[in-house]
């Protein structure tokens, strides 16, 4: 008995980093249906430039964070501005191909400059820490604290989106980008924003995934298929829908790996493509 | 124009050749006997070499019939290329059938499989299928990886030839690159020339406006799926019965889609002559560049990105406008024949998807 509830547990936090690592993915689908599969890419290399800001820098933790996520922001702006804005149109062949082109990049210079070995993030013994409950359940301090931000994350973008100015400039955009540029709002701009508020998504989850694991150039297309499987499997458009599909792909594949090491990663993926298959609108689909 | 409004129906005709296309399938048909005689004088390098280029080429032919024409951008297509490499091996090392004999088997097994697989696929569209097919390659990666008959993470090797003579089996595979290149060129180009083929131009131009015309965009979609994948498996059986050795990671690596997305981008999405291009270019590159390794990766990945964003054309695309050339006309050409000196012909269907798209 414990032993499921124990597999549950650690299922949920897993996904809880999943969900994070979606909530990127998912404003960007939302807010410019752009697919951009150099997600998992951006996630490592936010990891490597953190590594480059405490371990060649020589910067605490602390200050390294929030210098990471103004990094994010700025070339995630600026990425948009330059680069996928030109490619972002109706037909989705361009924008496909040039951040596939970039994730290629992406992999290759970090593998050049970083060489294939995986690294991991120094924490001061944090990430070893965990609380113990009845039942011989062990919980880590570092997932729960990253469940908290998943749950802070969703909680600011699903306000962002329902009571502020710009969510309603994003809600538009999605709809018509024609119509809200009539009413003034220049739509290059606006997606600019969202990729640069995706961008600091991704800081936080490159932090925390960073944190947990070691990580090597060549993870990101992993990351990526998580990422879109929770966006896919919460329904399009809904942040706590991303976040239960997180939540459900972790839980899968931590079943997965209890059953069988080898099968884990691959349970998930069953789960995903079972749930396309009966519910293809997702869990909590956006009701228009 | 006005005065070719009121011509009489005899006074044009229909033209569907053009001279440089004469030329072209002459000088493939030459290039094609070529080829078959390498084994009697050519080295065996040349031989490895051919092979290589036929499994990249039509594993591109095959991506950009699905992209470039049915508008299904897939990074799945490796499921495919592992498919037929693994069924081949299976048929050969435990069926007893000749791996010449079981490439063109698998093919087919591939495209039992993809009946099913689209089932799930086509619940997604535009950039989420293409993400979605790549999940479905990594479940057949690991599924195949956690079989330990099959040499599970490692691989195996094809056994099956290993009492065939070494220059008789590069021979062999030589013939068979050779046959499934001229089979995948000529009958994607006479599918293209029918009315069928015309149906699908219509739809990577327009596939709103195809559908409205009565082409059955659904089912004209699946069909292409179908035949891509069982084209893909035709690589994937060939490019394993000349390395000999499988393994999930090389046999669905996604680094074959990002290939075939390269070569078709390169050479140009939507045409025939495209890939064929970008083929011998990416293989001049790989045999000389690829020493480079990361290096080499990283501009492959630059030159893609600068292509799409400036030349979405493709270089073929941008000859074939800039020329008016075309080596494999798939169109009927208008051409009136009153007016005296003056030719003037329509196109029946544009040469620039791009355009039509937007």
């Amino acid at each position: 008995m414990s032993s499921i509830v124990n597999i549950l547990l650690q299922g949920v936090l897993l996904g809880a980093l999943y969900a994070l690592f979606a909530m990127g993915q998912s404003l960007v689908f939302g807010v410019m249906r752009l697919t951009n599969t150099a997600h998992g890419d951006f996630i490592v290399l936010l990891v490597f430039v953190l590594f480059v800001l405490t371990n060649l820098a020589h910067m605490p933790l602390w200050a390294a964070v929030p210098m990471l996520i103004g990094i994010a922001f700025c070339a995630g702006y600026a990425l948009q501005y330059t680069v996928l804005n030109r490619v972002s149109g109706r037909d989705p062949l361009p924008s496909l191909v040039v951040t596939f082109g970039l994730s290629i990049v992406i992999q290759n210079v970090l593998q050049e400059v970083f060489s294939a070995d995986p690294r991991a993030l120094a924490t001061g013994g944090f990430e070893s820490m965990s609380i113990s409950l009845p039942g011989g359940i062990a919980l880590g301090l570092l997932p729960i604290l990253t469940l908290a931000v998943t749950v802070a994350a969703t909680l600011g973008l699903q306000w962002l989106f329902g009571r502020t100015p710009l969510g309603r400039v994003f809600r538009a955009t999605s709809d018509d980008r024609e119509i809200v540029q009539l009413m003034g709002v220049s739509p290059r701009r606006t997606f600019a924003l969202a990729m640069g508020i995706a961008f600091v998504l991704i800081a936080l989850a490159a932090t925390l995934y960073a944190m947990r694991t070691a990580v090597s150039p060549s993870d990101g297309p992993a990351l990526l298929l998580y990422a879109f499987e929770a966006v896919i499997i919460g329904g399009m458009g809904s942040f706590w829908g991303t976040f239960l599909g997180g939540i459900a792909l972790g839980v899968a594949q931590q079943i997965g790996f209890y059953i069988d090491p080898g099968w884990g990663i691959c349970l998930g993926h069953v789960l995903f493509l079972a749930l396309l298959t009966i519910r293809p609108q997702g869990l909590l689909p956006k009701t228009a | 124009m006005s005065n070719h409004m009121n011509v009489s129906e005899r006074h044009f005709e229909i033209r569907r050749a053009t001279r440089a296309s004469r030329v072209a399938v002459l000088v493939l048909l030459i290039v094609a006997v070529l080829v078959a005689s390498f084994p009697y004088w050519a080295g065996r390098d040349t031989l490895r070499d051919f092979t290589q280029i036929a499994a990249y080429l039509v594993f591109a032919m095959m991506w950009n019939l699905l992209a470039g024409y049915g508008g299904m951008v897939s990074i799945g297509q490796q499921a495919y290329f592992g498919i037929g490499g693994y069924a081949m091996l299976i048929l050969a090392n435990y069926g007893g059938l000749s791996p010449f004999v079981a490439v063109p088997v698998a093919g087919a097994i591939a495209v039992l499989i993809a009946a099913p697989v689209s089932l799930v696929a086509f619940r997604l569209e535009g950039g989420y299928f293409a993400i979605g097919t790549w999940v479905i390659a990594e479940v057949f990666r690991l599924s195949i990886a956690n079989l330990s008959w099959l040499g599970g993470g490692s691989g195996t090797s094809l056994t099956a030839l290993q009492d065939v003579p070494r220059s008789l089996r590069e021979s062999l595979t030589l013939w068979l690159a050779l046959a499934i290149v001229v089979a995948a060129i000529g009958l994607l180009y006479v599918f293209l020339r029918s009315k069928r083929g015309l149906a699908l131009t219509a739809m990577r131009d327009n596939a709103v406006a195809a559908n409205s015309q009565g082409v059955d965009v659904k089912r004209a979609r699946f069909g292409v799926y179908l035949v891509s994948s069982g084209g893909a498996a035709l690589a994937g059986g060939l490019y394993f019965v000349s390395n000999l050795r499988i393994s999930p990671d090389a046999a669905f690596s996604v680094n074959w889609t990002a290939f075939a997305i390269f070569i078709v981008m390169i050479g140009g999405l939507g045409t025939l002559e495209g890939p064929i291009i970008g083929t011998l270019i990416f293989f001049l590159l790989n045999k000389f560049l690829s020493d480079f390794g990361t290096w080499y990766l990283i501009g492959l990945g630059t030159l893609a990105i600068v292509v799409t964003m400036f030349f979405p054309q493709g270089l073929w695309g941008y000859v074939s406008r800039r020329f008016g050339l075309q080596l494999f006309p798939v169109g009927r050409r208008v051409v009136f024949l009153d007016s005296g000196s003056r030719v003037l012909s329509a196109r029946k269907e544009s040469a620039d998807p791009q355009h039509a798209a937007h």
